[in-house]
């Protein structure tokens, strides 16, 4: 099978690897570079998990073919905290109990993460629409919602 | 097209455990040579928090801080057997296995402190910061870190617990149905506002009232993650959830999440809860399991609301638009009862 | 918004709530892990050389398999060994052989006779998940498609096709002697004829996923020392373990399971599917294996919690009591037994819901029909006869025109009431949640009701007589397949019997401590409450002095004691309670939403990943 050449900056370091034809970036991120944080859900593009940002949109990996990332810039969950410090959303989601079993908080973060970067000051109404896209089994959406209310809060110093 | 609203209530109980075959889990608890304590389980945390109860279980019984216990499930090579994390069996099951585990650790605690202080073990209690004091005397100390240290260079003697806890199987009779089914029961009873389009034939949950009895909030956020999410999985499966839409026909099953509906960020349902705690005599400090009772009064509340509202009783599950509509259609029109005002 | 208060108010004399750390909201374990992406989750773990398996599946619901041809499949690219139904060393289990209960029933890789769409025939193992699937696809097997069975009911008929050969009746043999189980107390067809009304509905829950967000899978690898090491997903590592052990044939003591971070179960990550497979791939192979669900396995192939029905039937007084009650309860399992056997013998455990009854039957049949076998799920084996005793309740509320809450706490059981199981009720709190929950809604309910309690009135009189009980024999196990025979209790030809009244076997309680040093001392067990109303009771557990035998004997009904020894009235409450407060509760102080964080050690930060 032939194999492409793709360089991408990942979490701001510099990447280059070899891939498949048709081979998923999740796959790519996850087996090839060994950044664990994106997850698998679905593999149809259905559920949101494996969300990570393509030069600040939340895009789903699982569908996104790797060659396309070539020279662009790729940030996942694994990045997120600025060394030992948390970003503000990971500390909201920690304090917030706004995780149950964990598994779709990376995606949930990205997506939240691709808001705030945009539009730090969002409605509740925002905050669901920017979150539709991710399923979470667990929590019944509100204590998310409210986590990422309160990072936003905290930004810009309104009080939520 | 009018909406009409209405109102379901239902309340329930819910059995904690098995009693099918035996129902046993065991912990081994042991501590670090500076008194920091490990619980060893190989139970399951698939979101509901048992690491985290666990640990504040062993943290309480052992009479150290939180902090400075950690919990590590799961792990067949090192932790011991456990059923399983289901039946809502975990709390009760491994928070029992780990009271008993971690009382023999905490035996040994005091014990090896006993020497160092030269009292009698009896005498001595913990503060639960990471001191062991003499009762009645708390400048007659020593820290958790310094007994530890002791016991494994000094003394020659093991900070550690095993625990078992096991309901023994009940077998039901075949004739009279006797059996002891489980130790105790949590109750719930819930009210939910419902409004019902008699054009489209859509149900919205509006709003939740509820009281769910946990025996004791161990952790009460851990509660309220529960008590929340499995009120949300109630709705959703009193109004979207199933893999055979026409059941028992196999046809149109859904294959994704497209087609397998749940409610999302947009439908939270605004629930106002109350937790009662009446501790069950064999349950960890009384906390019974909430996980999954949490969902279950939700689905009749909802066919009880659907039915003020319009009048139309769906007996099967899913309460789809489409059951909804003809059901409006076979009355001759909605028909509001406005049963609980 | 919504919000959550804790009504510390209500059996406060019960609790010590002067705990250091039990009560407190102290941050999760695992939390910082979640949000840096960081917890080990299965499939977090890297390995050289990690094949990918993915299963031939049938498309039919019910067929003969003729032939199996691998050949074009095996020399595809990639493809490392397909594993046929031979290659599974001991090719035949059923999940819950691991606590003697059941007949093995279940093929790993089904050889013979295929029973329902998307049972798996052989395995592929490859080096790309893409190179196995298209040689799945390259997999020929000749099928002779048989007649099914989908609908629970139509399978107990004489003339429905046999599902599955081990249970040749379509039905769960029940203690080897019926086809359902039964549950009989009083005598209801007496108690429906002295009735002034009787209420009868019928109800229905459909299949549902699980769903969690990380679907079912496994990773096994070869491990020093002539082990293999298993990263998992499964709700129960013993299980998955045992199971695995059994059908590779394999001591246990060379299968290292690893696991507990689990993204999501809710029930569908029992069934240990994936990691004997694995495993077995690993095996034979000697390469990492990957197992896993994709979402539309998980959705359609995974075991769903399985479809119910439930008819029920009311005998009511037009004061609201119930005094008799009736039910017959079908369960879906689908192909295979997995877990339904024993969800039959929860719900029977759980009628007739948290009322006091005075006279109860039941009949509760485990159907085999051509669909995915189902599986537990939150609320397993209570979830959907819940939902039909709650639904009937309305009916009965709403033929009465009573207050449906009123009706409930009228008929509510309270502590030291016999339940239909031959147990004592103890520990209840039932009529607390209703005035609660109407509270909350402000719904008003009068004097009589909002002021009542769960420790008055329970356990006196009828209410704590086991009665005289009418029994019946039809429902053995073949004569449904034989002939036509109605499904309800006490329907059809059959022989009945009497368990005189005060019939009672041994309450099975907690094995005792196995050492002293393991029991807690009482005063800082948080436990403050009466000792139970459970009448004559085995000794308290707390006390080692008085041990009470390991394996206590399960009851035993067929040499019944006499009626005379029925149970002295239980001292409930010792120290009275009061009753809760009928006002509205207004809280002191809003719960704190602030948390507990434990210091500030960085060990927990989830750093064992990989």
């Amino acid at each position: 099978m032939s194999k492409t050449p793709v360089q991408f900056s990942l979490n701001g370091s510099s990447k280059a690897i070899f891939v498949d034809g048709g081979a998923n970036l999740l796959e790519v991120l996850r087996r090839g570079l060994g950044d664990l944080t994106p997850k698998y859900g679905c593999g149809q593009g259905t559920c949101g998990t494996c969300t990570v940002l393509i030069d600040g949109e939340p895009r789903l990996s699982c569908l996104t073919l790797a060659e396309t990332v070539e020279g662009k810039s790729v940030n996942t969950v694994g990045g997120l905290a600025d060394g030992a410090d948390l970003h503000p959303l990971q500390n909201e989601f920690m304090e917030g109990f706004a995780a149950q079993c964990g598994y779709c908080t990376p995606g949930m973060l990205m997506s939240a993460k691709a808001l705030l970067d945009k539009n730090s000051n969002p409605s509740r109404e925002e905050v669901m629409e920017a979150i539709s896209g991710n399923i979470c089994r667990c929590t019944g959406y509100e204590s998310i919602i409210d986590a990422i209310l309160r990072a936003a809060g905290q930004r810009t110093g309104r009080a939520v | 097209m009018t909406i009409h609203n209405g109102r379901g209530f239902a309340c329930i109980n819910y059995p904690i455990g098995m009693n099918l075959g035996g129902d046993p889990s065991q912990a081994l608890v042991h501590s670090t040579p500076d008194g920091k304590f490990k619980v060893s389980l190989s139970s399951i945390d698939l979101g509901q928090g048992m690491k985290s109860v666990t640990r504040q279980i062993a943290s309480e019984t052992l009479g150290v801080p939180v902090g400075d216990v950690y919990v590590d499930t799961a792990d067949s090579d090192t932790g011991p057997h456990c059923m399983g994390s289901f039946a809502s069996r975990g709390t009760h099951r491994v928070g029992n296995a780990v009271i008993r585990a971690a009382t023999e650790a905490r035996k040994a605690l005091l014990e090896a402190a006993a020497e160092e202080l030269e009292v009698n073990a009896s005498d001595l209690d913990t503060d639960g910061t990471g001191n062991i004091h003499v009762k009645g005397a708390p400048s007659r100390s020593i820290t958790v870190a310094d007994t530890a240290i002791a016991a494994q260079f000094k003394q020659g003697r093991t900070l550690s617990g095993r625990g078992i806890f096991l309901i023994p199987p009940s077998e039901a009779d075949p004739d009279t149905g006797e059996m002891s089914p489980v130790s105790c029961f949590a109750h719930a009873a819930v009210i939910v506002d419902v409004s019902v389009d008699d054009e489209t034939g859509e149900v919205e949950v509006t709003g939740i009232n509820s009281a769910y009895e946990v025996g004791r909030a161990l952790n009460p956020k851990l509660v309220e993650q529960q008590l929340v999410g499995g009120a949300w999985m109630g709705v959703s499966h009193a109004l979207y959830e199933t893999t055979e839409p026409y059941y028992p026909a196999r046809e149109h099953g859904p294959e994704d999440f497209n087609s397998y509906l749940m409610p999302g960020p947009a439908e939270v349902v605004p629930h106002n809860i109350a937790v009662l705690e009446r501790p069950a005599e064999d349950a960890p400090f009384g906390g019974k399991g909430p996980g999954e009772m949490c969902a279950n009064p939700l689905l009749p509340a909802i066919a009880n609301g659907v039915f003020d509202a319009v009048g139309v009783r769906c007996d099967e599950l899913p309460i789809t638009p489409e059951k909804v509509l003809r059901g409006i259609q076979q009355n001759g029109g909605a028909k509001p009862q406005n049963g609980l005002v | 918004m919504s919000s959550i208060e804790f009504r510390k108010d209500l059996f406060a004399d019960e609790r010590d709530d002067d705990l250091k750390e039990i009560g407190k909201p102290t941050i999760r374990q695992d939390i910082l892990g979640h949000v840096t992406g960081r917890s080990p989750y299965y499939d977090d773990h890297l390995f050289d050389g990690l094949l990918h398996l993915k299963c031939l599946r049938s498309p039919h619901h019910h067929a003969k398999i003729r032939s199996i041809d691998t050949g074009e499949a095996e020399r595809m690219p990639g493809v490392k060994r397909i594993i046929k139904p031979q290659d599974v060393p001991h090719n035949l289990n059923t999940l819950l052989s691991l606590i003697n209960f059941g007949r093995d029933d279940e093929a790993m890789l089904q050889g013979n006779k295929v029973s329902y769409i998307g049972e798996p025939v052989v395995a592929v193992v490859a080096e790309t998940e893409l190179q196995a699937r298209k040689a799945v696809k390259a997999v020929r097997v000749e099928y002779e498609v048989l007649p099914h069975v989908l609908d629970p009911e139509e399978a107990m008929k004489p003339e429905a096709p046999v599902v599955n050969e081990v249970y040749p009746n379509n039905t769960f043999d029940y203690h080897e002697l019926y086809d359902h189980q039964k549950l009989r107390f009083g005598d209801t067809e007496r108690a429906f004829q002295a009735a002034d009304n009787i209420v009868e509905g019928r109800y229905q829950l459909s299949p549902i996923e699980q769903a969690p967000t990380e679907t079912c899978g496994a990773i096994a690898a070869p491990e020093t020392n002539d082990r293999y090491v298993c990263y998992t997903g499964t709700q129960a590592l013993f299980f998955s373990l045992g199971t695995t052990a059994k059908l590779l044939d394999m001591a246990s003591s060379r299968l290292h399971f690893v696991g507990g971070t689990v993204g999501g179960g809710f029930g569908g990550k029992v069934d240990s599917l994936h990691e004997p497979l694995a495993v077995l791939g690993a095996h034979l192979t000697g390469q990492p294996v990957k197992y896993v669900f994709d979402r539309q396995e998980e959705m359609q192939v995974g075991a769903p919690r399985g479809a119910e029905r439930w008819y029920i039937k009311d005998g009511v007084m037009n004061d609201g009591q119930i005094v008799a009650r009736q039910f017959t309860g079908v369960f879906d399992a689908g192909a295979y037994s997995r877990l339904s056997p024993y969800a039959i013998i929860k719900a029977t455990g759980h009628l007739p819901g948290p009322y006091t009854i005075p006279n109860v039957s039941s009949n509760v049949y485990c159907v085999y029909t051509n669909r995915t076998p189902a599986t537990a799920m939150r609320g397993f084996g209570i979830t959907a006869v819940d939902f039909s005793i709650e639904a009937h309740m309305d009916k009965v509320a709403t033929h009465l025109g009573m207050n449906p809450i009123e009706l409930r706490i009228r008929n509510s059981y309270r502590d030291g009431d016999m339940k239909a199981h031959r147990r004592l009720a103890k520990n209840t709190a039932l009529i607390e949640c209703c005035q609660v929950a109407a509270q909350k809604a402000g719904v008003r309910l009068s004097p009589e009701f909002a002021n009542d309690s769960s420790l008055k009135g329970g356990g006196i009189g009828s209410r704590i007589e086991i009665p005289e009980t009418v029994t019946d024999d039809v429902g053995k196990i073949g004569d449904r397949r034989r002939s036509n025979t109605p499904i309800h209790p006490f329907e059809g030809a059959g022989h009945k019997g009497k368990v005189a009244a005060g019939t009672r076997g041994e309450q099975v309680i907690a094995a005792p401590a196995q050492d002293h040093e393991m029991v807690i001392e009482p005063g800082r067990d948080g436990y403050r409450g009466p000792s139970n109303g459970s009448g004559p009771l085995p000794p308290d557990e707390t006390q080692p002095s008085a041990p009470m035998e390991p394996q206590s004997q399960p009851p035993v009904v067929q040499t019944p004691l006499p009626a005379t020894q029925s149970p002295q009235p239980p001292q409930i409450a010792q120290t009275p309670t009061p009753a809760p407060q009928p006002e509205p509760y207004k809280p002191d102080k809003l719960f704190d939403r602030g948390l507990k964080r434990p210091g500030a050690s960085r060990f927990i930060s989830g750093s064992r990943r990989r």
